[in-house]
């Protein structure tokens, strides 16, 4: 008891930071990857070969964007972009030096999930949208997104805790959080209470987030009732 | 009226490097006058899903006219063609509900995308499940509901924006024998009562005998003979007719 009263007074603070620092770097980075990998997904199912709107070159090309973007391991993109981040965020530390790349990463990420869950809505009910007089984005918005809904909800899930994991990694460029901790505690300084400490909360973390987003998508869906 | 003038359709694909044609439809010609309940009858893979989408344009002849209500509407496209969508109701073999809305938001569902206020195409949705007999369903989800309820769901939703024209793609042929006649007595009330034109297709003749006062055969995509129900099951012409009646025939006797 006593060991862990003094290690909280040393280090709960510092701990705390950084479980903010993570948490707001992961929430903001979701968000971000979502704005963009929303409208990349839906593009990529719209333009699909049986899709609303064919077009094989831009479906191709948009394949290959997202292709490229998820073959590059996350610790090399992250340095890879340190310039990229210094011109959008001015630093390349921090928690805002580490949206950067994480968004980066993650959009292509998010357009293969998006594409995932609107590809399992039942083409009877695209056709049907059709036959009503819908327009694209009708069916985008109206079909689409919302019966896929609780499939998005869990991939957002699997995203954010996706995202997490990188979160941890761009500790090692100075990225704050967690992860940051985690190394210069744990590894660089032998630490190993410390490192255990963030080992915990992420797993606590993790496991939030997890059940969260599966009883959202339980609970809104409408389909096993 | 819908009348389709030497419809063709053929779907091309590639096969280990080669390219295929496949001929779905063959100049298939045929008139449904108002108020009729058009039957389109053939074995799977006659082609009958196909020339039915022809006729809303959810599949684009490869050739030929489609004419409704005297107006060739063939190469419709962008806001033409989803106000011709507005005067077509349809109908699927599984019913093809939104599984996320509630019986009410799925009966709205056409009105909504027509930018109907929501009082507007509320009210007109209640009077359309009150027709089909769902009045205390609305609130209800499709996967609370029978087979049988949810195609009457579908009907009512496909009767949302008063179209003059009703296309049933194999409407019954995912239900028991006793909910098919219920469905069936339902469509025959709406051709009657609200002078709707029904397409009805389906492989059974019993169900075409049932609510069709006209039908065609179709076979490998070439409509092989056509008339009034009660004739051609009097003195089929062709061998497919003649193999069908044979099949199902003492069942209408």
């Amino acid at each position: 008891m006593e060991y862990l009263q003094a290690f909280f007074n040393q280090y709960g603070t510092l701990l705390a930071q950084g479980t903010w620092a993570t948490i707001v770097m992961t929430f903001v980075s979701t968000a971000l990857a979502y704005v963009i990998g929303i409208p990349l997904g839906v593009l990529v199912v719209v333009t699909n070969p049986d899709g609303l709107h064919p077009h094989r070159i831009f479906n191709t090309v948009l394949g290959w964007i997202v292709n490229i973007g998820r073959s590059i391991p996350f610790i090399i993109l992250l340095v890879a972009l340190i310039p990229f981040t210094r011109w959008i965020v001015g630093t390349s530390l921090g928690v805002p030096g580490a949206i950067v790349p994480l968004v980066v990463s993650a959009a292509p990420f998010v357009a293969r999930m998006v594409e995932q869950s609107l590809q399992e809505v039942n083409g009877g009910l695209i056709e049907a949208a059709q036959s009503f007089g819908s327009s694209t984005w009708q069916i985008v918005y109206k079909v689409y997104l919302k019966e896929s809904l609780p499939s998005l909800i869990r991939g957002g899930a699997i995203t954010f805790i996706t995202i997490f994991g990188y979160s941890a990694m761009a500790g090692t460029v100075g990225g704050g959080g967690l992860g940051d901790i985690a190394i210069r505690y744990g590894y660089q300084r032998y630490q190993n209470d410390v490192m255990f400490a963030t080992i915990i909360i992420l797993i606590i973390l993790v496991q939030i987030v997890q059940s969260v987003g599966t009883h959202w998508a339980r609970r809104i869906d409408k389909r096993n009732r | 009226m819908i009348q389709l003038e030497h419809i063709t359709k053929t779907f091309d694909h590639v096969e280990h490097g080669e390219h295929h044609e496949h001929h779905v439809l063959k100049d298939v010609s045929f008139t449904v006058e108002d108020g009729d309940t058009f039957g389109i009858i053939g074995e799977s893979g006659a082609g009958k899903s196909t020339l039915v989408r022809c006729i809303n344009l959810l599949e684009k002849p490869t050739s030929g006219k489609v004419i409704i209500n005297g107006t060739d509407v063939t190469n419709y496209s962008g806001k033409q063609l989803v106000q011709l969508r507005r005067g077509i109701g349809m109908v699927f073999q599984n019913f093809n509900l939104f599984a996320q809305r509630s019986v009410l938001q799925n009966v709205t569902y056409p009105l909504e995308v027509a930018g109907e206020a929501k009082d507007a195409r509320e009210a007109r949705a209640r009077k359309l499940l009150s027709m089909v007999g769902l009045s205390d369903k609305e609130k209800l989800y499709p996967s609370q509901l029978s087979g049988g309820q949810q195609q009457r769901v579908a009907i009512a939703r496909a009767l949302s924006t008063a179209p003059s024209i009703m296309l049933c793609d194999e409407a019954t042929s995912a239900l028991d024998t006793m909910t098919t006649n219920t469905i069936l007595n339902l469509l025959k009330r709406i051709n009657k009562e609200l002078g709707v034109t029904i397409v009805f297709i389906t492989h059974s003749l019993a169900v075409a005998n049932s609510i069709c006062n006209r039908i065609a055969v179709i076979d490998d995509g070439k409509i092989v003979e056509q008339g009034k129900t009660h004739d051609v099951f009097a003195h089929p012409q062709a061998k497919v007719t003649r193999e069908l009646l044979d099949m199902e025939g003492k069942a209408l006797a």
